[in-house]
């Protein structure tokens, strides 16, 4: 049980950044930003391709930057070239599977033998045992959602914010909104980077198939987060992506422990709870409807 | 301060919805001019100033504010220049933000340095801010901290015209901006509208459907119809006109009568 909730927590900040990037491009841009699966692989395989030359942290800053060049390209195909959000998405994703591979070295995977990680290099001279990975892991991530909250409450903070909020007025305020959406979507991938990069040297190595389905998981972290915190202001909800994100590993781990279903079966679990999610809305709405007919054509009847 | 030289905007053209929602219109305005302008419906009151704020660029003609050319500026530079407020109260403010962070919003105009990008609201726009508000007597100054989705429309409107004029655009454009709100919000909102035009003498163009108020407000009535200026009075014979007449003039000049669905006659 200890060993679980450790894992949990250890895996839900890791991934954290990854929710923390779709509250960014869904929530405060209103974009469902497709991007998000490749981007994550890409950060990881760069990682891991710069890990294994010998430069540990200079390949996490590396793997932001790439991922924030993968939302440019997404974001400039759909405020310059009238690509539609979701679509732009896509059509990046697409592209960067190939370059992943190319990352990689044409390889479908690659792994880190002997180099050290960050992680090794932090339990070697700061902290050791279990708790070293999960610290580490806090640590870069919740620095790098106090900068998010911090970043938002700039003046460009604010831009990208009034961009998904009211596009009418964010014309009307002298802001350009294709250059809040491109650095939004810049800065969103630039943390699903973080993730990827993060997980890549934790596990020690990066797949071509890494980051599938990671835009569901991030979703679902979001939604669970949001469930259990409740939506507000800007810190709220970066804290809530957090408790999203080791509450989801957490059920990852108890489900996957129990064998109440078997491993192979979490996407689809995810994947129904995400859609359930999203749609409960729609589903209250509809059985308040159904019971208001029925009470009507109750009342009639009598 | 502005002037229309000969603008034309053609929507679908070649097919056959063609609308010719502009034809030709020229039109000058001196430096704090406050124009009321009244129309039938799709007379092309909305799509002047589309035109002037670029939500579009004309097919012919130029545009330019304060002798400088803006024809061909995009509509979020040209933002820089002017206020705009719409019918729909819920356009002009961002429904999850704080006032605060609206108002912040709308300062950015005064700053276009680059560093400015990372800047804070700092104490002093919050007390910047403060005062501003307290001057719409909305008692809206206690709650800078709430998101304005909790406003009721008409502080919404009042807050959005705040946030056009507190840096004094050149010019701004009043889009029958009190026509969803409830008559003592409208008057409130409206005594607001012309007392912020007053104090900085900012040049103006406003569209109403409420002919009284458009010979009541401003100092010169323009009348649109199919894309053009029809009538255009100022001076000593906009002072003695009264409804009635501006109603047989555009009856004089159209052909037909006045033809408004939110028309107030009285």
């Amino acid at each position: 049980m200890f060993y679980i909730v450790q894992t949990a927590l250890e895996l839900g900040f890791l991934y954290a950044p990854v929710a923390l990037a779709l509250f960014l491009s869904y929530r405060i841009l209103d974009i469902a930003d497709l991007t998000t699966d490749g981007a994550f692989t890409l950060g990881a395989a760069v990682s891991v391709v710069v890990c294994g030359a010998g430069h540990p942290v200079l390949a996490i800053p590396a793997a932001m930057i790439a991922c924030a060049a993968a939302g440019f390209v997404t974001a400039f195909l759909q405020t310059r070239l009238g690509v539609p959000a979701i679509l732009a998405g896509i059509v990046t994703n697409t592209g960067l599977y190939t370059v992943n591979l190319m990352v990689m070295g044409w390889k479908s995977n690659v792994s880190l033998l002997r180099q050290a990680t960050i992680f090794q290099f932090f339990r070697d001279y700061i902290l050791g045992g279990g708790w070293g990975e999960v610290f580490l892991a806090a640590v870069l991530t919740v620095g790098a959602a106090l900068l998010l909250v911090a970043f938002l409450g700039t003046r460009l903070g604010l831009s990208i914010r009034a961009t998904g909020d009211n596009r009418d007025m964010v014309r009307a305020s002298s802001i350009n909104p294709t250059f809040t959406i491109t650095v939004g979507l810049c800065v969103a991938n630039a943390l699903t980077g973080l993730s990827g990069a993060l997980v890549g040297q934790s596990q020690r190595s990066a797949n071509v198939n890494i980051g599938t389905g990671m835009v569901v998981i991030g979703l679902a972290c979001l939604i669970i987060g949001e469930t259990v915190l409740g939506k507000g202001s800007v810190l709220r909800g970066a804290l809530s992506v957090f408790a999203g994100s080791v509450i989801y590993r957490l059920i990852y781990a108890l489900a996957l422990s129990s064998k109440v279903f078997p491993m192979e079966a979490m996407k689809l679990v995810t994947a129904v709870v995400v859609g359930l999610a999203i749609a409960a809305p729609s589903i209250k709405d509809w059985l308040a409807f159904q019971r208001r007919k029925s009470s009507a054509r109750a009342g009639k009847g009598a | 301060m502005l002037r229309l030289n000969g603008i034309s905007k053609t929507f679908n053209p070649g097919t056959a919805n063609k609308k010719k929602a502009l034809d030709g219109l020229s039109l000058h305005l001196a430096p704090g001019d406050f124009l009321t302008i009244v129309g039938s419906n799709g007379a092309g009151k909305s799509t002047l100033f589309n035109a002037i704020t670029g939500t579009f660029y004309v097919d012919q003609g130029s545009i330019s504010l304060a002798g400088e050319d803006i024809t061909f500026r995009p509509e979020y530079r040209r933002s820089r220049e002017m206020g705009r407020l719409f019918q729909d109260p819920m356009r002009g403010t961002a429904p999850h933000m704080t006032i605060e962070e609206n108002l912040a919003l709308a300062y950015l105009r005064t700053t276009t340095r680059k560093h400015a990008f990372f800047s804070r609201i700092t104490k002093s726009d919050r007390a910047f801010f403060r005062a501003q508000l307290a001057k719409l007597d909305m008692g809206l100054e206690d709650r800078m901290g709430q998101p304005v989705g909790l406003l009721s429309g008409g502080q919404r409107q009042a807050l959005t015209l705040l946030m056009a004029t507190m840096v004094p655009p050149k010019l701004l454009l009043l889009d029958e901006h009190t026509a969803a709100l409830d008559p003592g919000t409208a008057d409130k909102v409206l005594r607001i509208t012309r007392e912020v035009v007053a104090e900085h003498g900012i040049t103006t163009l406003m569209v109403t459907h409420n002919m009284r108020q458009a010979l009541s407000l401003g100092s010169r009535t323009l009348m649109m119809d199919g894309g053009r200026i029809i009538l255009d009075v100022q001076g000593e014979e906009r002072a003695n006109m009264t409804v009635s007449d501006l109603l047989a003039r555009f009856k004089a000049g159209v052909g037909k009568d006045l033809d408004n669905d939110r028309m107030l006659l009285s």
